[in-house]
């Protein structure tokens, strides 16, 4: 190879190299793009009523779960997670879990609560039945959650259920990392009085959900 | 133009007769809500919303006393046929992703000499005032229908626009972890009786997409995709989303875009 002709070889994988280095740099990576969507989200919301931007604020979990989400979540993930918000979990000072399940299925009725349009002096409802069946006399209920229909009767009543049933309600997350369903006492959706009503609406062998 | 007012009431008669059906048993609920869903392709007052909107597209208006007649939506100064079916675009003009309500604030800044903030008010109607902006929607959607959604990538920002717009329908956050995929990632799923589409796959997005805007019967407003937006982040229990801000147009480009192939059929009418 002549002196000039090996130079314009190496000046042209030069700037071969150089072009893939320069589309690389211009597609962002899958991470590079999270990060800008959650910096565009942030830029692209005002607070309004009783919803303020804070919500956009990611923990840990909600993170990790955005990141998974449409793909396989691995074990050790999965079980970080659950680790991590078993243990956040505030169990009932007094060691009861089952309170009065008709103001449990009032508040497994219930819409309203968290979002900006709604009054922030009102208790918030739960709305189980926009994703589960519970009692059979509600005909209008949703299938993103399994039925809960004669939940304690089936699974027995024991302390043992009581207790999953109020941990479950507290913080989904504990159970089964990156469900679908809300954390309702983690994330001061309900008091922990509300999450025992739930309870004994799924637990008490009066409540309609278990005939 | 009030003659439409008095059709809500009509409608919530029917659903209330529709909602003694569903004491009897669910099966048959949903059967009749399905009638009533067909029952109400017959005749939609969005037609109001499209007649008007048509009417002040030709209306010199603004600063600059001018029509948006010669706005250009992607296709060229002046086509409003079938620009829905490739927005939301880049724009050159604007150097940045567009979908067609921030294009129309850009012609209404451009043509008509508006501020952008004038532009920006009131993109939602309500019982006490209209919209202009979804009556220009309106018109322009109606003039898309029929034709194939055919969104591009060809520009790196349209890319980039979708892969924001992928991340955002994923992102979970708020008071009850949800994002858009906690409800339409899945397919036959439901809210009480309310059917979801699954927008992760082409049959559902393309059906969902394809049928906004709609007059709302609930309403009594015809709304655009921007207030769809609007009202399920409102629900997730997010903040407000701020109308034509840029994650609105990226979440609009990834679900438009993978509406691709299915033929626009809007201003449609829903419950």
């Amino acid at each position: 190879m002549a002196p000039s002709t090996a130079l314009a070889f190496a000046v042209a994988v030069a700037a071969a190299a150089a072009a893939i280095l320069v589309g690389c740099a211009t597609v962002p990576s899958d991470a590079e793009v999270s990060a800008k969507a959650a910096a565009v989200l942030k830029a692209s919301f005002r607070e309004q009523g009783q919803a303020k931007l804070d919500r956009l604020t990611q923990d840990d979990t909600q993170k990790t779960c955005s990141e998974y989400s449409g793909k396989a979540l691995p074990k050790d993930v999965a079980e970080r997670i659950e680790k991590e918000n078993l243990a956040s979990i505030q169990w009932p000072a007094d060691g009861k879990y089952l309170g009065d399940w008709k103001a449990g299925e009032r508040i497994a009725q219930e819409g309203r609560g968290m979002q900006y349009s709604d009054d922030p002096k009102v208790p918030a409802g739960a709305n189980c039945y926009a994703c589960h069946q519970l009692a059979p006399q509600e005909l209008s209920y949703g299938t993103i959650g399994p039925t809960l229909y004669q939940f304690g009767k089936v699974r027995g009543y024991t302390a043992e259920m009581r207790k999953y049933a109020y941990g479950k309600i507290w913080n989904a997350e504990a159970y089964n990392a990156c469900t679908n369903m809300p954390r309702f006492g983690h994330r001061g959706i309900l008091t922990s009085q509300q999450v025992k009503d739930v309870v004994a609406l799924l637990m008490d062998p009066d409540s309609p959900v278990n005939k | 133009m009030r003659g439409h007012r008095h059709e809500p009431n009509r409608f919530v008669a029917i659903v209330l007769a529709l909602a003694a059906f569903a004491v009897q048993a669910q099966g048959s609920a949903v059967d009749e809500i399905a009638k009533y869903r067909a029952a109400l392709q017959d005749g939609n007052p969005a037609e109001l919303w499209e007649a008007r909107g048509a009417a002040l597209w030709k209306e010199k208006r603004g600063p600059k006393n001018a029509s948006l007649e010669q706005c250009d939506l992607g296709r060229g100064a002046g086509v409003v046929k079938g620009a829905y079916t490739e927005l939301p675009r880049y724009f050159a003009d604007a150097d940045r992703v567009m979908d067609l309500e921030t294009r129309i604030v850009w012609c209404m800044v451009t043509l008509q000499g508006y501020t952008e903030a004038d532009a920006k008010k009131g993109p939602f109607g309500g019982p006490d005032r209209k919209s202009d902006m979804e009556a220009y929607v309106a018109f322009v959607t109606s003039e898309s229908r029929g034709i194939r959604m055919n969104v591009g990538q060809s520009h790196p920002k349209e890319l980039e626009a979708y892969r924001l717009g992928e991340k955002m329908f994923y992102f979970r956050g708020g008071t009850h972890d949800f994002a858009c995929a906690t409800c339409h990632g899945e397919d036959a799923k439901r809210i009480r009786l309310q059917d979801l589409p699954n927008l992760t796959q082409k049959a559902g997005a393309q059906k969902a997409y394809t049928t906004w805007p709609a007059y709302r019967v609930s309403q009594g407003e015809l709304r655009s995709f921007q207030w769809r937006l609007n009202d399920c982040f409102r629900q997730q229990r997010f903040p407000e989303l701020i109308f034509a801000s840029d994650a609105s147009i990226a979440l609009t480009m990834f679900l438009a875009r993978n509406a691709n192939g299915a033929a626009f059929d809007a201003p449609a009418i829903k419950r």
